[in-house]
């Protein structure tokens, strides 16, 4: 489905934050902001909330953290113990180590994965971008826009709030 | 027109705009490779060439070519390994440890010094599997039963918990490294003309559009990689150290080990951080964001770890004498005053006294000086392991088995050849990767900006004009750090 949308260009990532405010305000719904950096204060203007990837690296951690402790328990205390220099068999100091290092193992990749698949980015061929400056020094904020879209007022919201550029793109896919 | 604070220096020199910087760092990546990266990288793959030679011999011939012996069973090889995964260290800590202290500085110089790490840690990683003899069978060491019958590994054992660490370790380096690699390759993609280019950057930028969402949970995972990474990368080198400390030679069995390998991994690490980049910013003419003020830095983070290490060594040879051991005694005077006097008078020269020279700001800003004393820590940290490792053994318990140790070609060139495996991958990183992690120097550009009209949003009839100036644009707030 082709989707259309308006692009306010931004020349400043300041200006930019104002206005998203300002825009949401006059009551037009923002699609989506793409940015060359991370704009701190942006997720609160733009009603974004908060991540819960770090309950998600937690429980991760938890995980990895059991299984390592699971995995030495067993196999050194259960399926085939044996004396080695001396140390009861469950020896649990010797196995801090490893299983601190399952913990960090299950909690970074479990996390990472997490993030990109709820971001949904993975490699493709093709990467559709509404404005390519996006990426190098310009601020975009994407409006979807439709037929009935009065765009004289769209465009003079966001020119009063500083976007140097007002433009339109189709997109499909997106 | 910049506005400059009168308390903080500037991260970047230059005046650079956003797109400065997306210039800056994406020119070499863009431009066909230079007369210098060349040849640079013809010796470094000639170096490699030294090193599947090495290789081939002694997996053909086994590890017979090396110079071990009955009493030395290890030597260069361990020798090596713990010099590489010590250097790999900064590149966590600079990524990782200055994140969580915000030391916004580290930005331009993360990006190279994680590459660093991992690099660091495949050539570390060489090492023992070589020493295995017969390295196809390296799945060993995981936790499968001992010929798949019944013997499981042993989790008693420093050794098997070096492999998960280093495995952890490299993976989690490896991951943090490309996360934070991503928005960059979507830069270079969004500006590639070539087919290949875009093809190859598209799949490397796994899609990345720089929305605010992707960014906010970007940050979020930042965060905790570098919150984890930071306890990670102390354990790595303390179990390094415990492969040593918890045995019973004397010399080794000491319970300083930990942060004393701590230390000094950190120390031989920034000064090959150094090295690295005292090098790249002139190649790569990068010379406003590695500016003289992270030179300076580095250096004093190189002093201060150069000093715990100068305080560990005098530390251990007070406890020889102060445990009156007779066995531990021996081990540190044969190391002073024994055959390897030579390797003890250099690591002590180049570690204790090098890092002092630095508490003189000349020394501090100047880039020769900081270069020669980068490779002089450099050299002295490999002696460091050296001494520890060969002079403990060499005269352990009986007189009758002592022994000494002197390297073969093969051992020279394995060594060698990893240095060549290093910066082959350096330099083609260096080509084909941002050096500079360009979003975040964009997102401290304006750090050092403290007045200038500040844009409210409260007028609609003066509305902000879009700043081209040159510099940052005048609508920088008050005070930047107020959304921090």
């Amino acid at each position: 489905m082709t989707k259309r949308f308006a692009l306010g260009i931004f020349e400043d990532e300041d200006v930019l934050l104002h206005a998203v405010e300002n825009v949401r305000e006059a009551g037009v719904k923002i699609y989506e902001v793409f940015t060359p950096f991370p704009i701190h204060g942006i997720d609160d203007a733009l009603g974004i909330e908060r991540s819960r990837l770090p309950i998600a690296a937690f429980f991760f951690g938890l995980t990895g953290l059991s299984f390592a402790l699971w995995m030495q328990i067993y196999m050194l205390g259960f399926d085939w113990p044996m004396i080695i220099g001396g140390k009861p068999h469950i020896a649990l100091p010797a196995f801090i180590p490893v299983t601190f290092e399952l913990t960090v193992l299950f909690c970074c990749h479990g996390m990472v994965i997490t993030f990109y698949a709820i971001s949904k980015l993975y490699p493709r061929w093709k990467t559709p971008v509404l404005d390519v400056r996006s990426t190098d020094d310009k601020f975009v904020m994407a409006i979807e826009v439709n037929e009935n879209t009065d765009m004289n007022k769209l465009t003079q919201i966001l020119r009063e709030n500083g976007a140097s550029e007002v433009n339109q793109k189709e997109m499909s896919k997106f | 027109m910049q506005h400059v604070s009168p308390v903080r220096e500037p991260l970047v020199t230059g005046g650079k705009t956003y797109h400065d910087v997306t210039q800056d760092v994406c020119r070499q990546v863009e431009a066909a490779p230079n007369i210098r990266w060349m040849a640079a990288l013809s010796v470094a793959l000639l170096l490699l060439g030294v090193f599947f030679y090495s290789v081939y011999r002694t997996l053909w011939y086994g590890i017979g070519e090396w110079g071990l012996n009955k009493t030395v069973g290890w030597a260069w090889d361990i020798t090596n390994f713990v010099w590489w995964v010590g250097i790999g260290h900064a590149g966590t800590l600079i990524s990782a440890v200055l994140l969580l202290f915000r030391q916004k500085w580290r930005t331009s110089i993360n990006r190279a010094a994680e590459a660093m790490t991992i690099f660091a840690v495949i050539c570390a990683a060489m090492f023992p599997v070589l020493h295995m003899g017969r390295p196809w069978l390296a799945y060993w060491v995981f936790p499968l039963q001992n010929t798949f019958g019944s013997l499981w590994v042993n989790f008693n054992s420093p050794l098997l918990w070096d492999v998960f660490a280093i495995s952890t370790y490299f993976t989690v380096s490896l991951v943090f490294w490309y996360t934070g690699l991503v928005p960059d390759f979507a830069t270079i993609r969004d500006r590639a003309k070539g087919p290949i280019a875009k093809v190859a950057y598209s799949m490397l930028s796994m899609g990345w559009t720089g929305s605010a969402k992707h960014w906010s949970r970007y940050e979020t995972v930042s965060l905790i990689l570098a919150g984890v990474s930071t306890p990670l990368v102390l354990s790595v080198h303390t179990i390094v150290s415990m492969d040593f400390a918890t045995s019973v030679v004397p010399g080794w069995h000491t319970t300083i080990f930990p942060p004393y390998f701590v230390a000094g991994a950190i120390f031989s690490g920034f000064a090959m951080v150094l090295t690295l980049m005292l090098i790249t910013r002139v190649v790569f003419k990068l010379e406003d964001y590695i500016t003289i003020e992270h030179i300076a830095l580095m250096n004093k983070i190189m002093m201060v770890t150069g000093s715990i290490v100068g305080v560990a060594y005098i530390t251990e040879f007070f406890i020889a004498w102060y445990s009156m051991v007779e066995y531990e005694s021996y081990a540190f005077i044969n190391r002073a005053t024994g055959p390897y006097w030579w390797a003890y008078a250099a690591m002590m020269t180049c570690n204790v006294i090098t890092p002092q020279l630095v508490w003189f700001r000349k020394v501090r800003y100047s880039i020769p000086l900081t270069f020669i004393l980068s490779i002089i820590v450099n050299i002295g940290m490999w002696f460091e392991r050296f001494v520890i490792i060969v002079t403990s053994l060499h005269r352990d318990y009986l007189p009758s088995s002592w022994a000494m140790f002197s390297p073969t070609i093969i051992d020279v060139g394995i060594y060698v050849g990893t240095i060549g495996l290093f910066f082959t991958l350096f330099l083609l990183f260096a080509k084909f990767f941002p050096v500079i992690n360009m979003a975040e120097v964009k997102a401290v550009l304006k750090y050092t900006v403290d007045n200038g009209p500040t844009y409210t949003g409260q007028d609609p009839h003066h509305a902000p004009q879009p700043v081209t100036t040159h510099g940052v644009p005048a609508s920088a707030p008050v005070n930047y750090d107020k959304h921090d």
